[in-house]
């Protein structure tokens, strides 16, 4: 048993540390053994990418590594001063402030001094129009050709005329591969890596729906540690592996009635961006008030099991447009009804990041509504992923603990 | 057999407060100071004072409040001020309630259903605008001190809209209209309209409305405001500033908890 208060620690960590580490050591020394570096959105072609056989680097999970490491504030004024305006992503400025300083929190974590050169940048808008903007910056820094998928935006129903759309524009993404690499796309390849995406994705699935027990043996903060495999080494085998490995951790979990947080009386949804520099402190405090946040559309979101080894490009399109930040107000409302059903909450805490609107989901209304059609408290923090100069310590932990009072009735 | 009593001590941003109550809820000495940089002295001061007026009696509890809640290293437990004002207004307003508490450094909505159960609440983002603070720092703009602010307020004829988004740009507003020759009446009407609005912007103040807090005490003129644009008569417990305080108090006297750490 852990103090209360205190995270428990789960033990493949180690296990994912070492994961990481190789990971960011191959991509430093990628282009030293001939292989060449593509930069890719979190949520963009990385299967089409490791098919050419590049390295693959995600500056969003460089971004929040610069969140954790609570790096925000001296980085993000410098591209402010360069032009980048404070209100835009803050993965964006703190990212481009901290190449501008030549500075990566890579360096204090796996021990390695520079990101590495991409030899192309492949986006999908289907996040937000930032993360083009971002990697256009890269690619006029860098001289290094620009690929991406625009995708079409605040879907209610994934109608094939928007697959066909971005089916189309993967295809374009190949060509454009193909001439750049001067090499045609290995086919076999792509499927290969399809099918590796996809067991992973569907094992993350998984583990993510343990926290449906009671208690739960995962919470989100352990989620956003976690969920960095299905982000950086999707269509790589070691992420099926190493979610092999966390699932049976998680299975033991919930035989022993092992739960995530001592105790736990409440069980929360987390509707939004992590708040990268405060996870631990977050966590802490919810631990304390004897509150698992279980679930969060955010871990979710790298949830993609419409892929197909055997229709690739299709599926593709369909898994990156059916993404719930691409969707409209009237799907996202359905899905957090439902998670709140499925993992059986007691609340919803929604997360106003005040530099991510695309992945805010307070704007138009709908913690009000939530609370109304579900029945369950809803409460709002304004914050930022993160830029900490807009998170206020006291006013949050204050709405939090008051949160808490509110549902055991005060 | 000496009378049993409770303490709620509130550690404001801007005043600590403390309220003394027996087991019939009723007051029996109260405490208030400016919050300084010592909270656990700042607290120790307005229970003393509180209890000065008491002779003999033994507080079989204290629950502690506010920002500095976890800074009372006397108290048996801590509630969070928003449970405290939703407790303490609803004693004296036994029904469904929307409190508007507006204090030094924040303005809280907060709903109570008839049986006194908290069912929602919202506080202002990062941002002065609206509060106490702000009210402070216009007031020194205007060159008189807060206490004259109201009663200047009071005898203004006409309406002049303030921004009141941001409390820097609110001040060089205030120097512009200053430079156009608007009345400091008018101003100090303007300013107090702008924290009215800036509360109604926060949530829909349907139903019975309650105003509580410390800048409600000090700010008589925020209630015929609130009034007239509500178009009915709000309301205000007999002591907003303490209602807080007061609230804590009765979490003292109804069970007994645990007290939390951190």
């Amino acid at each position: 048993m852990t103090e209360t208060g205190q995270r428990k620690e789960i033990r493949a960590a180690a296990e994912l540390k070492q994961l990481l580490t190789d990971y960011y050591h191959e991509l430093d020394s990628a282009h030293e053994s001939g292989q060449k570096v593509a930069w890719c959105t979190s949520v963009g072609p990385a299967e089409v990418l490791r098919a050419f056989g590049f390295r693959v680097y995600f500056p969003e999970n460089h971004a929040a590594m610069i969140g954790v490491q609570k790096a925000g504030e001296k980085y993000i004024p410098v591209a402010n001063a360069a032009g980048y305006s404070p209100e835009i992503c803050s993965y964006l400025t703190s990212d481009v402030g901290a190449y501008i300083q030549r500075w990566t929190p890579l360096d204090k974590t796996y021990g390695v001094k520079s990101i590495p050169k991409p030899d192309v940048l492949a986006y999908n808008t289907n996040q937000c129009r930032d993360v083009k903007e971002w990697f256009s910056y890269y690619s006029r820094e860098f001289n290094a050709p620009l690929v991406g998928i625009n995708s079409p935006k605040y879907i209610d129903e994934v109608e094939n005329m928007y697959v066909d759309d971005v089916a189309a524009q993967i295809e374009r993404v190949v060509r454009q591969l193909e001439e750049i690499t001067e090499s045609k796309l290995d086919e076999s390849r792509l499927e290969i890596t399809v099918r590796l995406s996809l067991e992973a994705t569907r094992l993350w699935k998984e583990i993510l729906e343990t926290a449906a027990n009671a208690p739960s043996p995962l919470t989100f903060f352990d989620g956003t540690v976690h969920m960095a495999p299905i982000v950086v080494l999707r269509g790589d085998q070691r992420a099926v592996d190493y979610y092999q490995l966390l699932l049976e951790e998680m299975r033991e979990r919930i035989a022993a009635c092992v739960g995530a947080v001592d105790g736990e009386k409440h069980r929360l949804y987390w509707e939004g961006m992590p708040i990268w520099g405060k996870l631990r402190a977050l966590s802490e405090q919810f631990a304390e008030l004897r509150t698992c946040v279980v679930a969060s559309t955010y871990c979710n979101s790298w949830i993609f099991d419409d892929m197909k080894e055997s229709d690739p490009v299709r599926s593709m399109a369909l898994a990156y447009t059916e993404l719930f930040i691409n969707r409209s107000e009237l799907a996202k409302e359905r899905y957090i009804a439902e998670m709140v059903k499925r993992f059986k909450v007691d609340g919803v805490i929604f997360h106003d990041s005040k530099t991510c609107p695309h992945n805010s989901n307070v704007r138009y209304g709908m913690p009000g509504r939530i609370k109304l059609n579900c029945r369950i408290p809803t409460l709002i923090i304004n914050a930022d992923l993160n830029d900490l100069r807009l998170y206020s310590e006291e006013q949050t932990k204050t709405n939090i603990e008051a949160f808490v009072e509110q549902m055991e009735g005060a | 057999m000496a009378m049993k009593l409770f303490a709620g001590i509130d550690v404001g941003a801007s005043a600590t407060k403390c309220m003394v109550i027996s087991e019939k809820k009723e007051e029996v000495g109260f405490g208030v100071a400016k919050t300084g940089i010592d909270l656990a002295g700042g607290a120790r001061k307005v229970f003393d004072d509180a209890l000065s007026a008491v002779g003999g009696a033994s507080v079989a509890r204290i629950v502690s409040t506010g920002f500095g809640r976890k800074n009372v290293p006397f108290a048996d437990a801590s509630k969070t001020e928003i449970s405290c004002q939703s407790k303490g207004c609803h004693f004296y307003f036994p029904k469904a309630i929307v409190i508007v508490d507006i204090g030094g450094q924040d303005t809280k909505v907060i709903r109570t259903d008839a049986y006194g159960k908290l069912t929602g609440f919202k506080m202002n983002r990062k941002c002065a605008a609206g509060t106490g603070t702000f009210l402070e720092e216009i007031s020194r703009r205007l060159d008189v001190s807060l206490d004259e602010m109201n009663s200047l307020a009071t005898r203004s004829a006409k309406d002049v809209e303030i921004g009141a988004f941001c409390t820097v740009f609110t001040g060089t507003e205030i120097l512009a209209r200053i430079r156009e020759g608007v009345s400091r009446e008018d101003l100090a009407k303007g300013v107090y309209k702008s924290v009215v609005k800036r509360a109604m912007e926060m949530d829909t103040l349907v139903g019975d409305v309650v105003l509580t807090g410390g800048v409600v005490a000090h700010n008589k003129i925020l209630f015929d405001m609130f009034s007239e644009i509500l178009e009915r008569k709000v309301l205000i417990p007999p002591e907003p500033q303490f209602t807080g305080a007061f609230g804590a108090a009765l979490y003292a006297l109804k069970e007994p908890e645990q007290p939390r750490s951190g």
